[in-house]
């Protein structure tokens, strides 16, 4: 029976002995900066210059958020300005800043039942999907994705909600699941591009509608308000913020492409940034 | 179907690949995976196997309710369970100055939660078959309770094993609590089974599959290694 008891703390002492000394911060952030592959080419040249590391949390937009309003992450790298500056305004995160953008598609059936591929605007688009009863599969989780596809209904004047369960069918998935379901259903759907460039599941699925500048997606790095979180690691998380839009972090987020193309768009204010010390 | 088994070979080579490649990124999700899980399952024993014995040999007012909780707890949504301890080691709840939520210690809390409850009552039904068997014999011998307690877990020791295999096959497999508890970080805390459901979401459906092959043999592995040194002690008792 000791012998039982030794071994186990032994290994319990491993564990703890693992909880390495590094200095980090926590990001929560979506899945588009994510599973393109964008932070892990960014982190570790941030890394390199400050020597902190910054672990990141994929999640949607809205669950990101989440996480920033209850001291679970030190800084949101989102995609919805709405719901960022709400954010601010409600006081859980401060000093907001524009970093980047980058774009949507709409993807579909090769053959495009639809015929989308000939319009002009993504509205347009949108309402011929839902003229011709196309099935579309939304996101359906509250991301900033997700968020965006409503705007584009709304814009389309289509009230999809109505046809929920019929040819409008909300997943309630991450992108990456979103394209598995929309390939196994012949049916479209909203991307960014970098996901889409990163999808491999492809099949009969492919891109359909590009650049219409509603299409167009602004990303924004906010840092957590360090009044309301006393252990929130303010002074790093600035430096992250700082580095995102200083010379250097607005051209390594240009260089980052993925299958040859660039995917994010630096466009960070400097000037306004600058005074963002208080 | 030839479409299906082309997938199939195909994951079957990477992981083969990633095998012989060792991998740094996979021997270091491979690591946590199982560091994770076994010190669940150990801290899960030793909280299940003296609580399942408790329940089989002591009477107590509201036993029968405790018993009943314990098999429904059994099948706990692991989805469930994670938000609960999320909620618990968010630093908005109440361990939250702990700090240990996204941290491979949250992890071990959320599959303890999950696998205590199946050791418990597997080993409340083993002791309690034992107790039929040995009843007399101990009573004869004047034994009480406690010591009661400790001679039958001794002497079922090698039955109660397939308890806690069971709790590690729950612990290895498991996804949705240790994917909220634990973020999916990489290099902090991605375990075979998120970076499954990683890979899967980014439709790389061969490394994806790959990687579930990898975690069947380690599972595999595991149990054998264990079922073997089980029976050199088997033989050597009797």
């Amino acid at each position: 029976m000791r012998r039982i008891y030794i071994t186990l703390l032994f290994l319990i002492s491993i564990g703890a002995a693992n909880a390495n000394e590094e200095t980090f911060i926590t990001l929560s952030s979506t899945t588009s900066t994510d599973n393109s592959g964008l932070l892990e080419y960014l982190i570790p040249k941030f890394k390199n210059k400050t020597g902190i590391n910054v672990r990141v949390i994929a999640v949607g937009t809205g669950r990101a958020l989440q996480l920033g309003e209850r001291g679970d992450a030190d800084a949101v790298l989102v995609h919805h300005k709405t719901s960022e500056e709400r954010f601010v305004e409600n006081g859980f995160g401060i000093e907001r800043r524009d970093v980047m953008y980058n774009d949507y598609v709409i993807v579909g059936p090769r053959k495009d039942p639809a015929n989308i591929q000939d319009t002009r605007h993504a509205a347009q688009a949108f309402k011929l999907i839902s003229k011709n009863r196309v099935p579309f599969i939304s996101r359906g989780d509250d991301s900033g994705t997700h968020k965006k596809e409503l705007e584009l209904w709304s814009l389309a004047s289509v009230d999809a909600q109505q046809y929920s369960g019929e040819w409008y069918r909300e997943a309630g998935a991450g992108m990456g699941a979103t394209l598995n379901i929309a390939n196994g259903m012949d049916a479209y759907a909203l991307t960014d591009r970098g996901t889409w460039l990163s999808f491999k599941n492809r099949d009969e699925l492919a891109l359909l509608f590009e650049n219409d500048p509603p299409l167009f997606n602004q990303y924004g790095i906010i840092l957590v308000n360090p009044e309301r979180h006393e252990h929130i690691k303010y002074t790093e998380a600035k430096q992250f913020s700082d580095w995102l839009i200083s010379n250097e972090g607005q051209q390594a987020i240009a260089e980052f492409t993925l299958k040859g193309q660039q995917l994010f768009f630096p466009n960070a204010q400097r000037e306004i940034a600058t005074f963002e010390t208080e | 179907m030839v479409l299906v088994l082309n997938d199939f070979s195909q994951a079957f080579s990477k992981a083969f690949q990633l095998i012989f490649h060792l991998d740094p990124a996979l021997l270091e999700i491979i690591g946590l995976s199982l560091r994770v899980s076994m010190t669940a399952v150990l801290i899960a024993s030793i909280i299940g196997l003296p609580l399942g014995a408790a329940l089989a040999l002591y009477k107590f007012y509201g036993r029968g309710l405790v018993v009943a909780l314990l098999n429904a707890f059994m099948g706990l949504p692991p989805v469930v369970v994670g938000l609960v301890v999320y909620l618990m080691l968010s630093r908005s709840g109440p361990f939250g100055v702990l700090g240990l939520l996204f941290t491979p210690t949250a992890m071990i809390i959320a599959q303890v939660c999950l696998i205590t409850p199946i050791i418990a009552a597997l080993t409340r039904q083993t002791i309690l078959d034992a107790n039929v068997e040995y009843y007399e014999q101990l009573r004869a011998l004047g034994a009480k309770a406690s010591r009661m307690m400790k001679t039958l877990l001794w002497e079922t020791r090698f039955s109660l094993l397939t308890g806690v295999f069971a709790g590690f096959g729950r612990a290895i497999a498991e996804v949705g609590a240790v994917l909220i508890v634990g973020g999916n970080i990489n290099h902090a805390t991605r375990v075979m089974t998120t970076a499954i459901a990683l890979e899967t979401r980014k439709g790389d459906i061969e490394l994806a599959l790959a990687l579930g092959i990898i975690l069947i043999a380690i599972s595999l592995i595991v149990t054998s290694i264990v079922m073997s040194a089980r029976h050199a002690a088997y033989q050597h008792h009797n």
